[in-house]
């Protein structure tokens, strides 16, 4: 007998009006699996994590998270069953502190906690995303990498099953670069299950088992890293830009 | 180290200007008392408004239609139930029709939410008026008790308490944490688990529940109830006028609104009663224009501007406080 899945997509669809953003894709991630899900501008990346993390509902097709059923279900929902996300475009709590940015995480997430256990926590998830000491300092005041660490620690704090991280390595110089892509290998090696959506190929090349490719909605290509990149189709949606 | 924390010393405070406020009737029972139940009915109002308002920045019209359904609690129950009991169910009913009212609207947006709750308070009034007229001899009840006016100066005081208390332990709850993180981003809250509708159907019905109370208090002072002045929609314009004016982002912000508006209002209506809409109508526009955080908002604004000044390297940390 196989292992269930973490997360199985089978069939979804995403329609725009007349734009398909999503079309009939299906791909399975397995438990501890770093999936990387790449792609041109426009592909549906974004739009294939808004379906699994419930901010969006598909027109069709379904996605289970360890065999439940969860497409359909509120975002809310979605998330206390144990899947956390970043957002491409940083989603920071402006008027909270960095520790309660965190602990927001920790209250209503996956696995709950309140009072001095779940401050202690998100203390604690600050240090292991770098930002350790920071608690009271206001996110707005925080660099453009410190919110994404912010953001992270966020998603960390509910424990969740799987993670989905949406450009998370985006707009990071490369010396960041380097601390984030550390990062992501070490809850790699904890085991988390984590959906990537990226475009620095050096990081998909580094720290992804596998990876999904998307172009125009559609599922291109999916498998293990270095075959996928070589295949003459991927090859073609990456250089080719939007033509179809 | 000083003997007594701030918090010490704040919630000696409040309890002292409590006593104060509760002396009054001690001192003049005529037209200073009846002054005072006018400020002590719109305080409770405008902080329980605010309690739900505040933190949502939902605009809701529907205190007439709570006030109304306190008031009509006791006007048909006054003859065969205790008074307190009535407040009590007053509180019940208005919470039961506010969890109503929200799961209807509140995942409409701002603006269909505004109409509604100024429709809800018609709506209300009209369906009363039709019950009455069908079912019952008059439009109108009579409600004769043997409460003064001082005792219901009492009441909305010791209910002002509680709406006092409720919001300091709301602040301190999930829920309270729940509301700020859904006025910071309604998508984030939702992504770490957060049930927005279910906390914000809650917070209206705590909010409601607090202002069929006073409906219900204020009923005896009454004594004839009929539609048109239960479910007055004045009342709700007031409300609202008044919390933004004090501010309704800190719990005692709306107190500070009150106080020097029913004082006004209570002058331009006696000296000019048939310009009293007008002076309502402009005083809500200036408000929203000129002072849409409040008078509690520009006092921290100039008081960050103050400290900042002090202390020119300090700017993040204040920012935060
Ligand atoms: N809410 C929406 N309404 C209408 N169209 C949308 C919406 N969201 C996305 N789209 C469209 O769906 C398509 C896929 O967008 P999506 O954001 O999923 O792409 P992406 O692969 O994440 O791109 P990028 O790499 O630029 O982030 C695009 O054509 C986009 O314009
Ligand atoms: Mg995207």
């Amino acid at each position: 007998m196989s292992v269930q899945p973490a997360i199985s997509v089978t069939q979804a669809r995403k329609a725009f009006g007349g734009l398909l953003a999503v079309n009939d894709v299906s791909f399975e991630v397995a438990p501890g699996e770093l999936l990387g899900l790449i792609g041109p501008n426009g592909s549906g990346k974004t739009t294939m994590l808004n379906l699994i993390s419930g901010a969006l509902k598909p027109t069709s097709g379904s996605i289970a998270l360890g065999g439940q059923t969860i497409s359909g279900l509120p975002a809310h929902r979605i998330a206390r069953a144990g899947i956390a996300r970043t957002f491409q475009l940083v989603r920071i709590l402006p008027s909270l502190s960095a520790e309660e940015n965190v602990l927001a995480g920790a209250v209503f997430g996956h696995m709950r906690q309140w009072g001095g256990e779940a401050r202690r926590a998100a203390r604690d998830l600050l240090a292991r995303v770098g930002l350790g000491g920071l608690g009271a300092t206001p996110p707005s005041a925080m660099t453009y990498i410190d919110q994404k660490r912010l953001e992270l620690a966020r998603a960390l704090a509910g424990n969740p099953r799987v993670l989905l991280l949406d450009e998370w390595l985006a707009g990071l110089n490369p010396s960041e670069l380097k601390t984030g892509i550390n990062l992501i290998a070490e809850l790699r090696a904890e085991g988390r299950t984590i959906i990537m959506v990226e475009h620095v190929m050096d990081a998909i090349r580094s720290l992804c088992d596998r990876c999904v490719v998307m172009s125009s909605g559609a599922l291109i290509a999916q498998g293990r890293v270095e075959d996928v990149l070589s295949d003459p189709e991927v090859v073609r949606a990456y250089l080719g830009g939007g033509d179809a | 180290m000083s003997a007594f924390s701030g918090r010490e010393i704040r919630v000696f405070l409040a309890a002292a200007a409590l006593a104060l406020a509760a002396a009054l009737p001690l001192a003049d029972q005529g037209y200073y008392l009846s002054l005072a139940v006018n400020v002590a009915m719109y305080a409770v109002l405008c902080t329980a408004w605010a309690l739900f308002s505040g933190p949502t920045h939902y605009i809701s019209l529907a205190t007439a239609a709570f006030f109304g359904l306190g008031a009509y609690t006791v006007g048909l129950g006054i003859d065969t139930v205790p008074f307190a009991a009535l407040i009590a169910i007053a509180g019940l009913v208005s919470a039961i029709v506010a969890a109503l009212v929200g799961l209807a609207t509140l995942r409409l947006s701002g603006v269909y939410f505004v109409i509604f709750t100024l429709g809800l308070a018609e709506l209300t009034r009209q369906v009363v008026t039709w019950l009455q007229t069908n079912f019952t001899t008059g439009v109108g009840l009579y409600v004769f008790t043997d409460l003064a006016e001082r005792h219901i100066y009492w009441m909305l005081l010791a209910l002002g308490a509680a709406v006092y208390l409720s919001g300091w332990l709301i602040a301190r709850s999930r829920l309270g944490f729940a509301m700020r993180i859904i006025g910071n981003d309604e998508t984030v809250a939702a992504h770490v688990g957060i049930d927005t509708a279910v906390s914000k159907v809650l917070l209206f019905m705590i909010s409601g529940a607090f202002i069929g109370m006073v409906g219900a208090i204020l009923a005896p002072r009454f004594a004839y109830i009929e539609p048109p002045a239960a479910f007055n929609p004045m009342i709700s314009f007031q409300v609202v006028i008044m919390a933004l004016l004090g501010g309704s982002q800190r719990l005692w912000g709306p107190l500070v609104g009150v106080i020097p508006f029913t004082i006004l209002f209570d002058f331009v209506s006696g000296q000019f009663p048939n310009h009293t809409n007008l002076m309502i109508g402009a005083a809500f526009m200036l408000v929203v224009y000129f002072i849409p955080n409040g008078i509690v908002g520009v006092m921290e604004r100039l008081r960050l501007r103050l400290g900042l000044r002090k202390t020119p390297s300090a700017s993040g940390q204040e920012k935060a406080a």
